[in-house]
């Protein structure tokens, strides 16, 4: 009977609500690793093309999920509903991201108008970030690269990344494009890493203003007299020519906010403290006005000291009538 | 990404190197002209790449080692490269309404042992689950109060009590859930799902129709048809519709006589109807003294309306003379009438 009681009550005022928790605990782990935490590791990323794909786009996407085998999810149908520049096109893969849990998007298409296209775009809150669409040109697929076997780079080692060029800080699109690479090209943010797994590197150079070229290289360290061993490329992986094409940006709102970390704090303005390059830093004190009346003056007033001296004399009258009475007595 | 780690080399310029990222960035090249084979522009980028790469070496290797089983590990120190975040901070569980209270009491969590002394056996036992402690089941006697109601069980009671409790904490753990997840803050390996639409109005929740109606549906349905339903074609494992109606038991055409003889039993049951032999167990007291009351209350309302009238009407209006003898002889007239009708 108090049941029904409850649930009546719970009618009137609002919807019915059940709590739903995972009754497997590979349920529950699986779920609490697509929480959002307070440090991020790494991003997945999700390889997937369009309606039609050219026999230069296959190689270029198979290659770029070989690169990134711990962290990619592959998917090798033809998806028509994605338009990623268009407002309605999505919306599939926004879904797909949210099932997948894959922040980073790779899709490829081929037309006349835009022949070898690679999208590359990310995720805030599965919702889209920002896009570069980019040109393939000029591929050189793995297997074209002669080089002794024993070098190639093992799956999953963290890369080192460099770009080269001025094009990358002056030009708007390639500025967007190297913050994307950065991206897609990192692996996993680790603490610690082990110097002897460090064997691949990726080298990324603007020729023109808006053309890149990226190729992926393993390293050799060769012993030198210092610390330090000295560096030799050779280049292994895929290489071709990005061609920037069309690019969007993040909303500054959205900006902002993807940017924020655990520690940022909004800066306490210390107030009255500047700083100075030749005197160092400067403090400003702010006295307010004198009142001449009411200040107590330091010295004291004749008249005051006057009364003193008067009121001790007549205390030592008194002391000593009082004790010629006693003797007296 | 500002973090100039000055590395002057031959050039003179200085690279920005983030060792967090393993990263290192030129600004300062440029390609004057572009080299005219491919070979040459890739041997050229190479070289470019290496030196970029030699720079951050120079700065990995140089970091503070452990030794460990499959080589010196190195403490990266945090990447200087800023990057957009893949979901959003994660924010702060709200108290729940326990915690505010206990904070504004100043009542702080004591740590609870897994096993407690039992008393009454004289053993330890587990604070909950099989064999526990303070079980409902394992009180012999429960010492009758004062404010006791005689009538009542006492160790249905504590049991009632017991449901009551764990409804209440169910209730307000749900509360505690809708607080944060209006705040988005609900963890992570919890949903609240909607169990049924509000109510609006006078209508009724949708009621969940059975498995057996659901079987019914199609038969009743088919009812409609001109033919009764009769022959529609039916999908493989359909069963066929139950009959609708009343159920018309034959009695057998051979049966033998005796005590057990239905259709004697049947002649016997009309026949004691008719001449009312139990005639007793016939009379609906109950109804007998409505009627009466109802004749009664006519009568009077009559001889009202009789008073205000005049006379000429009263002939064809006259109340009823019968009423007074039938009023007189109440039990078998009413009766009589019952089997009449």
């Amino acid at each position: 009977m108090s049941n029904n009681e409850q649930t009546l009550r719970f009618c009137s005022s609002a919807i019915m609500m059940r709590i739903k928790t995972p009754k497997n605990g590979r349920v529950r782990r699986e779920l609490e690793k697509r929480a959002p935490k307070l440090v991020e590791t790494g991003k997945k990323t999700l390889i997937l093309q369009g309606t039609k794909t050219s026999g230069t786009l296959n190689g270029v996407l198979s290659e770029i999920y070989h690169l990134k085998k711990g962290g990619a999810v592959r998917f090798t149908r033809k998806n028509d509903n994605i338009r990623p520049f268009e407002s309605g096109g999505e919306a599939s893969l926004e879904f797909f991201s949210l099932k997948t849990d894959c922040s980073l998007f790779v899709y490829g298409s081929h037309s006349k108008k835009r022949p070898n296209n690679l999208v590359i775009g990310r995720m805030y809150d599965h919702h889209v970030y920002d896009l570069v669409e980019v040109g393939v040109e000029n591929f050189k697929s793995i297997e074209s690269f002669n080089y002794d076997k024993k070098m190639a780079p093992r799956v999953g080692s963290k890369p080192f990344i460099a770009f080269v060029g001025e094009g990358f800080e002056n030009v708007d699109e390639l500025k967007h494009l190297k913050e994307v690479l950065l991206d897609l090209l990192r692996g996993e943010v680790v603490e610690n890493i082990n110097l002897a797994g460090v064997d691949r590197a990726y080298v990324c150079t603007a020729i023109s203003l808006n053309k890149v070229y990226l190729t992926h290289c393993a390293l050799r360290l060769k012993k030198s007299g210092t610390v330090v061993p000295r560096m030799e490329l050779v280049e292994v992986g895929p290489s071709m020519d990005l061609v920037v094409r069309r690019h969007r940006l993040p909303n500054e709102g959205l900006r902002k906010e993807a940017m924020r970390t655990a520690k940022d704090q909004p800066k306490k303005k210390i107030k009255n403290v500047s700083s100075d390059a030749i005197e160092g830093t400067i403090g400003k004190i702010y006295i307010p006005d004198q009142k001449v009346g009411d200040v107590a003056l330091p010295n004291k007033a004749k008249g005051v000291k006057r009364e003193r001296r008067e009121a001790k004399k007549k205390e030592a009258n008194e002391r000593a009538s009082k004790k010629q009475r006693e003797e007296s007595e | 990404m500002e973090m100039e780690m000055e590395m002057e080399m031959e050039t003179q310029k200085p690279f920005q190197v983030d060792v967090g990222n393993l990263l290192a960035f030129n600004p300062f090249h440029n390609f004057s002209s572009l080299p005219t084979s491919r070979d040459e522009l890739v041997k050229e980028c190479l070289e470019e790449g290496t030196k970029l790469i030699q720079a951050v070496a120079d700065g990995l290797f140089n970091l503070p080692s452990t030794e460990d089983v499959d080589g010196p590990l190195v403490k990266l120190p945090p990447p200087a490269t800023k990057l957009p975040r893949e979901k959003h901070l994660p924010k702060p569980k709200p108290p729940t309404k326990w915690e505010e209270f206990a904070k504004k009491k100043g009542i702080t969590k004591r740590k609870k042992d897994k096993v407690v002394w039992d008393e009454q056996t004289g053993t330890w036992k587990r604070r909950f689950g099989y064999d526990r402690v303070h079980d409902d089941k394992d009180i012999p006697i429960i010492e009758a109060k004062m404010t006791d109601e005689p009538g009542e069980d006492p160790f249905a009671k504590r049991q009632d009590d017991k449901k009551k409790r764990v409804e209440k904490q169910e209730k307000n753990r749900l509360q505690n859930l809708k607080q944060a997840a209006k705040l988005g803050a609900l963890p992570s390996h919890v949903q609240l799902a909607a169990t049924a639409l509000p109510i609006t109005g006078t209508q009724a929740p949708p009621k969940k129709v059975t498995k057996d109606e659901l079987g019914n549906v199609a038969g009743m349905a088919a009812t409609s048809t001109a033919s009764g339903g009769k022959f529609d074609r039916k999908l493989p494992g359909e069963k066929p519709a139950k009959k609708q109606g009343k159920h018309r038991k034959f009695l057998p055409v051979v049966e033998g006589s005796g005590i057990g003889s239905r259709e004697k039993e049947q002649t016997d049951n009309v026949l004691n109807k008719l001449i009312s032999k139990h005639s007793h167990e016939i009379l609906n007291i109950g109804k007998a003294v409505t009627m009466y009351n109802v004749k009664k209350e006519k009568k009077a309302r009559n001889r009202k309306n009789q008073e205000g009238k005049s006379s000429s009407t009263s002939n064809k209006l006259k109340p009823k003379k019968q009423l007074h003898k039938k009023a007189a002889k109440k039990g078998p007239e009413s009766s009589k009438k019952r089997k009449a009708k």
